[in-house]
């Protein structure tokens, strides 16, 4: 096979942190290239490097056999070479069509001719069979949509070499399952395609070979064919690894959350939770299961006041020591419940936008949820220095102090200060949603292991997560949402992967079902038949 | 591969550009210190070539417009207290990511209530009480101006920076409408009470503008201390840096949104105070005099740290002060004289990028064609 790019002793630094260290690398045309590793490893800086977004400080790119100079993205664009990041860089605003344009200098001097683009990117959509229109808006796109549109977009200026930055990270597995045969059909026309990943079934599914990287430095290359999960992530760690979630058996459980009837409201007039009741028990992990969007973040806000139920909802907190004297959350403050010891780590898709202050250390930080404790006017900072401190320590977040901010922290690093606070806080019910988004395997079992020391201490631990796999290894219960409903409360010891799938799809197949009959309610009747699974 | 190579397909960049980790003191002092020598050098080449004068005489005139006298200083002093007030009142609003341009407004409103005080209670109030209603006033006035731009932004996300805008437009109408149905068809009131100084500062210290100084030194210390180690000056930056973020902490945005406006109206507000009874005794529609605006670089330049808006006040006016002195002494157009002066800003301003960005020079020529 022909090589496509090779890399020569590159090396990048920012300031003190060494991204990519004497790094040296082909790509291949006609294949897919995996670059694996873990949250700052220098994935990305690397492909940053070949997309022309920054300059090495030394090192040699090879592209087609000849020495050439990327300086910047027009350079790469020249030499073939496509960049498909992990945020979308699109105007919300034009159409397909439009975007795809961009910057582009015209044919013909002073005029655009859009029909013509627009019959090229019909044709490239046809090719691979995406499913957008040219004249479609990008704000009625979907993210998958958005995506395919920037590859699209790389493909129109003809690149022959795309990479692929974290692509799957935002999709469902249908989605996922699509843009992986796009990437075949791309191999097949002789195109090379670098996927940049840490999600090792991915790796072994849809590549042919394997490049690792770790800590900036170049570990090695395999035939995917040779790897496994195991090999792959001990390359990755640099050390024997275990790949067993544990999960004690739950202990002294005692009712702490008691969720009955909640109806929560959209801002679009549609309900988002329909009737929704479960309980969760001090000492054990319960798992909150759905496609993205069936209600998960709105249960979790509901129950940490941030948005307000309907009439009729039910939300009831036992406190610890007081279980005699139970508390109504509905209509409290997020102040007031968060005081009470109920409280919510949600890591958003960007991961700094909800929880976190980016231009703020770890310490301020810290005092996000407590700074207004006391009557004094002015904050006390020694207390939440400490804490971070603390928190930096236990969950060794990679930071140069607890004053740097943490906007410069990578993103595993954000993830352990958000989930790491709300654990300091000693909480009596900690919910969490989303906490390993995005992270790499270390740090996925680390939180796991936290979460795990949590529910051991008598937590009740709400776990909202995205990988199945992990859900059933880890809760002990299994509540799935499916279209704001509760479809089942299973007990993770014994659910299978199908079974829970099954549940998350519920709705849309009843209503599918049912769809010439109008008003079908099969709220309440599914909750208590979630109730009685669970009994 | 077909490809279109670009042509210098082997070379690195001239100069690329990155971004400093951080800087030594002593480099920080030194990149200063250099945009300053090359802001005199450029400047005497400009006034050698355009007007024939010697520039170090020049610049010891400019030096000398605030430095030749003790008043000249007070003068100076008190033109970058009222520069100073409004800056310091523009930064919390400005931390919380509210742009306040209504200062000019906001300012004016203060600077009317002081006068109407000074004006219909003068004759009737004793002098304490007087100057404790005339602040009350200013404040409240100031505080008006801005709490409509706020509340509505903070109830219906409308645009601050179009509203706030809009609100000077309303205050000079309404001064101006004020002073033709007291003065007739005069476009100023003239100097209240000139006689009785009734509602005028008092001399401190043998100057008359100790007090207006004092004033401002105080809030300047205090903002900082406020934005720095307060509860609500927390409130502000989390508020600043993501309003998602600080509803997740349980903040009540509208409520940080209102009071932080209040307060940065109410101290603009008392500027205008400052101003009329500190120093004009009177007021026209020109009375904020386009401070308002110019405070909003201060505040910018400063990154809203009120200390540096001392130094960056400072720096304008007496570049201000400069222009005007060289221009009368040596019968320079106004508009060379504000050359030389904003060469001046130019380079010191511009000695930020550096302060941020290093250049890298391309330093791998000889390795040219080595394609193994």
């Amino acid at each position: 096979m022909e090589d496509a790019i090779r890399l020569v002793g590159i090396t990048k630094t920012f300031g003190q942190v060494r991204a990519n260290r004497d790094i040296s690398l082909t790509i291949r045309r006609g294949e897919i290239l995996s670059l694996l590793g873990e949250n700052g490893s220098g994935k990305t800086t690397l492909m940053n490097i070949l997309s022309g977004i920054y300059f090495p400080d030394s090192g040699q790119v090879f592209v087609g056999g000849r020495e050439v100079t990327i300086a910047s993205p027009k350079d790469a664009f020249d030499l073939g070479i496509g960049m498909i990041h992990q945020h979308f860089k699109l105007v919300d605003v034009f159409t397909a069509a439009e975007n795809i344009i961009l910057g582009l200098p015209g044919e013909r001097r002073g005029r655009l001719d859009m029909k013509a683009v627009e019959d090229k990117v019909r044709k490239i959509c046809d090719r691979y069979g995406f499913d957008i229109e040219p004249d479609q808006k990008v704000y009625e796109m979907t993210v998958s949509q958005k995506q395919t549109l920037e590859i699209v977009k790389v493909l129109y200026r003809g690149a022959d070499i795309l990479i692929l930055d974290e692509p799957t990270a935002v999709l469902t597995p249908q989605e996922t399952e699509k843009l992986f045969a796009v990437m075949r059909e791309m191999k097949k026309d002789g195109h090379a395609v670098v996927i940049i990943t840490h999600k090792l079934h991915e790796v072994l599914s849809v590549s042919d070979r394997v490049s690792i990287l770790r800590k900036g430095e170049y570990i090695g290359t395999v035939d995917t064919k040779d790897a496994t999960e195991l090999s792959l992530t001990e390359m990755m760690v640099g050390k024997k690894v275990t790949l067993d979630i544990e999960r004690p058996a739950p202990e002294n459980l005692v009712k702490r959350i008691e969720v009955k009837d909640l109806n929560v409201m959209g801002p679009e007039g549609v309900p988002v939770l329909k009737n929704v009741s479960f309980e969760a028990f001090g000492g054990e992990i319960l798992g909150i299961a759905g496609i993205s969007g069936c209600g998960q973040k709105e249960l979790l806000e509901a129950v940490a006041g941030l948005t307000v139920p309907m009439a009729g909802s039910s939300i009831t907190f036992f406190p610890p020591e007081k279980e005699d004297r139970p508390e109504q959350l509905v209509g409290r403050s997020p102040r007031e419940i968060k005081e009470m010891g109920v409280h919510l780590s949600f890591v958003p898709e960007d991961r700094l936008g909800m929880g976190l202050v980016a231009s703020m250390g770890m310490a301020d930080n810290m005092m996000l949820k407590s700074y207004e404790k006391g009557s004094s006017f002015f904050v006390e900072k020694k207390n939440p220095r400490e804490v971070a401190e603390k928190v930096k320590e236990e969950l060794a977040v990679v930071t140069p102090s607890v004053s740097y901010p943490v906007r410069r922290l990578s993103g595993g690093n954000v993830q352990k200060v958000l989930v790491g606070r709300e654990i300091a806080a000693a909480p009596a019910v900690l919910m969490t949603a989303y906490a390993v988004r995005g992270l790499d395997i270390g740090t996925s079992y680390q939180i796991y292991h936290l979460l795990n020391e949590q529910k051991k201490k008598g937590v009740a631990v709400i776990y909202v997560g995205e990988d199945l796999d992990v859900l059933i290894d880890l809760c002990d219960r299994i509540l799935v949402l499916c279209a704001g409903q509760v479809t089942g409360i299973v007990d993770g010891r014994q659910a299978t992967k199908e079974g829970i799938g099954l549940l998350m799809t519920k709705i849309a197949r009843e209503d599918d079902g049912h769809r010439h009959l109008g008003h079908t309610e099969p709220g309440s009747e599914n909750s208590t038949e979630g109730g009685a699974a669970h009994e | 591969m077909n490809k279109a190579v670009p042509k210098n397909e082997n070379r690195e960049p001239l100069v690329r550009i990155a971004r400093r980790d951080s800087v030594s003191p002593g480099k920080k002092i030194g990149i200063r210190a250099a945009s300053i020598v090359l802001a005199l050098i450029l400047d005497a080449l400009f006034i050698v070539v355009v007007t024939g004068l010697n520039p170090l005489a020049v610049y010891a005139e400019i030096f000398k417009a605030t430095f030749g006298t003790g008043l000249r200083f007070m003068w100076m002093l008190r033109d970058m207290a009222a520069l100073l007030c409004i800056g310091v009142a523009l930064a919390p609003a400005f931390k919380m990511r509210f742009w306040n341009i209504g200062a000019e407004g906001q300012v004016l409103m203060g600077g009317f209530a002081t006068a109407m005080c000074m004006m219909f209670l003068g004759q009737k109030l004793p002098t304490p009480v007087l100057f404790l209603v005339m602040v009350i006033a200013s404040l409240a006035a100031g505080a008006l101006w801005s709490f409509f731009p706020a509340f509505f932004k903070a109830n219906w996300n409308t645009n601050e920076t179009l509203f706030t805008l809009m609100m000077n437009y309303v205050a000079i109408q309404i001064v101006a409408y004020a002073t033709n149905i007291l003065r007739g068809q005069a476009s100023s009131l003239g100097t209240i009470n000139m006689g009785s100084k009734i509602g005028w500062f008092p001399k401190l210290f043998g100057y008359d503008f100790t007090l207006n100084i004092l004033i401002v030194a105080v809030l300047t210390a205090a903002m900082y201390v406020y934005l720095k180690y307060t509860k609500h000056g927390y409130e502000i930056a989390v508020v600043g840096e993501s309003e998602k973020t600080a509803r997740y902490a349980g903040i009540d945005v509208k409520k940080v949104t209102i009071r932080t406006l209040l307060l940065s109206g109410a101290i603009c507000g008392l500027c205008g105070f400052i101003i009329v009874a500190g120093n004009k005794h009177t007021i026209s529609t020109n009375t904020a005099g386009g401070d308002g605006f110019t405070a909003i670089i201060v505040a910018w330049l400063a990154k809203f740290n009120t200390f540096y808006m001392a130094l960056i006040s400072f720096l304008l006016i007496f570049l201000e002060k400069g222009a005007g002195q060289i221009a009368s002494t040596y019968g320079l157009n106004e508009y060379i004289s504000d050359i030389i002066s904003g060469i001046i800003l130019f380079c010191i301003l511009g000695s930020e990028f550096f302060l941020n960005y290093r250049m890298i020079w391309r330093h791998r020529e000889e390795k040219g064609g080595a394609a193994e």
